[in-house]
């Protein structure tokens, strides 16, 4: 039956938003689908924190002169820009969300392994993110969200103890979710679910994971040390104690150059699961595509060094960093060949999430392509510390993350909410992002390679036209973001109910109801197929 | 030992609703602790690398500091936690065998020699007060470098207080282990918890195993007991 | 795959041998053998920790899962060491009498 045609699609009437009520009942919830929306409001608000940050960052700078605030304020600026960007919306944003919604339904489990773990993950999540909401009301941090020693652990005056405080709580929130995923993953598989069926986006969680236990727990101790020194004066990055503050960078750069991978290695799994359902095909090369995610992780963790460049780093040791560097990019690689592939054979339609993913298969092209770039160690003393490097980074974590975050959050909106959102205005939405992203960070290609520092509130009169659009491209970005908020939301009260498979799509998230109900599931599903087997001449909806 | 199934086993045919089985749970609960662990192997890993970073650039001064460490107590302290170990898998033992009054005792046995670890560790922490050996003003030592030698006892005391703070929690989880067993809540089905506060408990002794002779070892030769 | 259960004869020797390679440990640091001291006191430092590891923890007899999950810590933390001791061990022959500054003549 047509999916078009007018027959009544029913709301299932029990299903885990209605099985309960009160506030009790989401705050002391152990469902991982209500704790995932516990997770995307609280990276909502985050987001719009950081949103604010960027904006009087881009008013500054529309102006040469530093005219809007003080430099000491601006510095606070960009750090807190950074830290909750990084630390509260790109870090926990898809897994928390995303993943803590979809991992068991597309396992067919009844919840995660451990469900009150997952919860405590969110308070602690809260808790962090309260400790680092006092430290930007009291006064703000200005060290930049890389926190460099000795300016953090000696000099600095701003609030920098209760920021990595809170960072440090807020780790603990990844390492548990890590946690829940992998044994989730290893234990609670349906019967019939093998390795080499789960969909793409288990395998990139899977791959995330790996990143958030070996990684994040360098970061704790980091900041521990950091705190260490500033409240105990243990002078360990103090290079009057024999100390060296380049030993800070490495431990730092340890964790957040994985952490990167954290923010890509999601976006890419909702990407393949995009790509695959509006090309009504499965993914090219499937097993490629897995082991890349899991190579991705691996081998981000053997470049970190590319980051201290023109730190005070051996040469050699720099040698090794940068020819590393380029290995890191060949799996990503992979896969944009592999999606590709995957348009190619099939039979596409341009729906809301399919507009993201395309855009951020182009965006993160352009992203990781100027990555291999800065990895050149030549071009990177060049270009280091400019607005070079601010566009590569925002072209992978805004034009990749955050697009296939809002591609995700379109694509399962149906599933979360059991209503559509509107198709008209989400596909405006995003295109309005799309312009909005380019004229805001193409410029900044431009101004890092003419030679703008970053962190920089001022700067010389012949760079005015490019901050001007980027400035306003920034503008155009803004009121695509407030779309989506303001449409979805509308959506869960007068959107059109959506049906348990509304694209359609395969995978077992599809094959419960729209809501789900509590237990995911009303019979536990077995596993006999290979992913991704569309039937071809079923036409989606919209 | 059928009789003390009976009486214990009745309880816990029960299993967390999100698994299968209890083989499941079981198996979910042990990779997880084991995941946790691993975290925690590259949490310790960041204060070692610092200690093995600066240790290489200043191996003299390293070694004098580290002569003023109590030898006798450190000494003690690693059998003192190695017998904790071995209390603990005994109480491990019992629990699989459904031996109520026997684990109880080894898990208090397991806690005693946890807080006879802290007594001493207090001991030595306030011996170094005494001796001007706290990083910060009043820090003094003699026969090298003070302020290098001062960062040994930062990481001295970051690395061993992060231990001790490890040790701690392992108390107060083998009390809330201890309650659970009075209370009768385990048997030879079900004792998942006892095996998971023994897997972290026998990590916090691996980490000592280590500090040990990184920290009151290395450097005893070329300058004398 | 369900539990195994060890004997306590196991545990015992296990045990013993601990301690035997404790008091080894501290009994060889107290001579000088030079480099020679680093060696021995990690190596029985690794060695102690395999015993508990596979016996008390029972990791021999744990799912492979679980090996690779020890196995990737310790990879991961030797990553971890091994590129940051390129770094400094690549600043020259020097580096090892103090990380000088020229605020620390």
């Amino acid at each position: 039956m047509s999916a078009i045609t007018e027959t009544k699609v029913l709301f299932p009437k029990e299903n885990y938003l209605t099985s309960n009520y009160g506030i009790k009942s989401w705050l002391l919830t152990k469902d991982h689908k209500r704790i995932a929306l516990l997770y995307l409001a609280s990276i909502t608000f985050f987001f719009f924190i950081g949103g604010f940050f960027a904006t009087v960052i881009r008013l500054e700078l529309l102006t040469p002169k530093g005219d809007l605030v003080q430099a000491s304020t601006y510095n606070k600026l960009f750090t807190m820009h950074g830290i909750i960007m990084v630390f509260f919306f790109l870090i926990p944003g898809i897994p928390a969300v995303l993943g803590n919604f979809l991992v068991p339904l597309m396992v067919g489990a009844r919840d995660l392994a451990f469900p009150r773990l997952n919860l405590a993950s969110w308070y602690i999540f809260s808790i962090g993110g309260l400790f680092v909401m006092y430290s930007v009301l009291s006064g703000g941090i200005d060290t930049g969200w890389t926190f460099y020693t000795p300016y953090s652990s000696q000099f600095s005056q701003s609030s920098v103890a209760a920021a990595v405080v809170g960072i440090f709580i807020t780790g603990f929130s990844s390492i548990l979710t890590g946690l829940n995923f992998i044994v989730t993953i290893h234990t609670m598989r349906a019967p019939g679910l093998t390795w080499f069926r789960l969909p793409l986006f288990i395998w990139s969680t899977y791959a995330t994971s790996m990143i958030f236990i070996l990684g994040t727990p360098v970061l704790a101790i980091t900041l521990a040390m950091v705190a260490l020194e500033r409240l105990a004066h243990f002078g360990i990055f103090d290079p009057k104690y024999g100390g060296d503050p380049l030993l800070f960078q490495h431990l730092f750069w340890f964790y957040s150059h994985p952490a990167v991978y954290i923010m890509v290695l999601p976006a890419m799994g909702v990407v393949s699961e995009l790509v695959a359902t509006f090309s009504r095909h499965k993914v090219f090369g499937y097993k490629f595509v897995a082991f890349s995610s899991v190579a991705i992780a691996v081998l981000g963790f053997l470049v970190w060094g590319h980051h201290m460049f023109v730190a005070g780093m051996s040469v050699y040791a720099a040698l090794i960093f940068s020819f590393l560097s380029y290995f890191v990019a060949i799996p990503s690689a992979v896969k944009v060949f592999n999606w590709t592939a995957t348009l190619y054979k099939g039979s596409v339609s341009y729906q809301t999430p399919m507009l993201y993913a395309m855009g951020f298969i182009g965006l993160f092209v352009i992203g990781g392509m100027t990555g291999l770039f800065v990895a050149a160690l030549g071009v990177d003393i060049h270009v280091t510390d400019t607005y070079f490097v601010v566009a590569h980074f925002h072209y992978i974590m805004v034009g990749g993350t955050v697009m296939a975050y809002l591609g995700g959050i379109h694509y399962w909106w149906p599933k979360i909410t059991g209503r559509l959102y509107p198709e008209g205005w989400a596909r405006l939405s995003a295109l309005i992002i799309f312009v909005g992203f380019n004229l805001t960070f193409f410029p900044q290609f431009m101004l890092g390679y003419l030679g703008m520092p970053r962190r920089y509130y001022e700067y010389p009169d012949e760079y005015q036209v490019l901050n001007v659009f980027s400035t306003a491209g920034a503008s155009i970005l803004a009121v695509g973001y407030v779309m989506p908020l303001i449409y979805l939301l509308w959506s869960m009260r007068y959107g059109p109910i959506a049906g348990p498979n509304p694209w359609p799509s395969t995978g077992l998230e599809w094959q419960t109801s729209s809501p789900p109900p509590t237990d995911n599931f009303k019979v536990p599903p077995v596993v006999t197929e290979e992913p991704y087997q569309f039937k071809p001449e079923v036409r989606p909806v919209g | 030992m059928a009789e003390t199934n009976t009486v214990i086993g009745a309880h816990h045919a029960s299993f967390a609703h999100q698994f299968d089985d209890p083989e499941q749970q079981r198996q979910a609960g042990a990779l997880g602790m084991w995941v946790f662990l691993a975290t925690e192997v590259l949490f310790f890993g960041g204060l070692f690398t610092a200690y093995t970073i600066y240790r290489l650039a200043n191996p003299e001064v390293f070694a004098v500091a580290s002569n003023e460490l109590d030898l006798t107590l450190g000494f003690i302290n690693t059998l003192v936690l190695i017998c904790s170990s071995f209390t603990m898998a005994t109480a491990v033992y019992n629990a699989q065998h459904g031996n109520r009054k026997w684990l109880i005792f080894f898990l208090c046995a397991t806690v005693v020699l946890g807080m006879v670890f802290l007594g001493i560790k207090a001991v030595e922490y306030a011996q170094k007060f005494e001796h001007h050996l706290v990083p910060g003003a009043h820090f003094t030592i003699e026969g090298t470098d003070p302020n290098k030698a001062q960062m040994f006892f930062s990481l001295y005391f970051a690395m061993t207080g992060l231990h001790a703070l490890h040790m701690i929690i392992g108390a107060g989880m083998m009390i809330v282990l201890i309650a659970m067993a009075w209370r009768n809540r385990f048997s030879p089905e079900y004792h998942t918890p006892v095996e998971l506060g023994g897997l972290y408990w026998h990590f916090v002794d691996i980490i000592w195993i280590f500090l040990f002779p990184l920290l009151y070892l290395l450097g005893r030769s070329t300058i004398g007991h | 795959m369900s539990e195994k259960i060890v004997s306590m004869q196991t545990y015992a020797i296990i045990f013993a041998t601990l301690v035997v390679f404790t008091v080894i440990t501290y009994r060889v640091s107290l001579i000088d053998l030079g480099v020679l001291n680093f060696v021995v006191a990690l190596t029985i430092a690794a060695i102690k920790a395999s015993l508990v590891a596979l016996f008390f923890m029972h990791a021999r007899w744990s799912p492979r899962v679980t090996q690779l999950v020890i196995a990737s810590s310790l990879f991961w933390l030797f990553i971890l060491l091994s590129l940051t001791l390129a770094d400094y061990i690549a600043r020259g022959p020097n580096w090892t009498h103090g990380l000088r500054y020229p605020a620390n003549p």
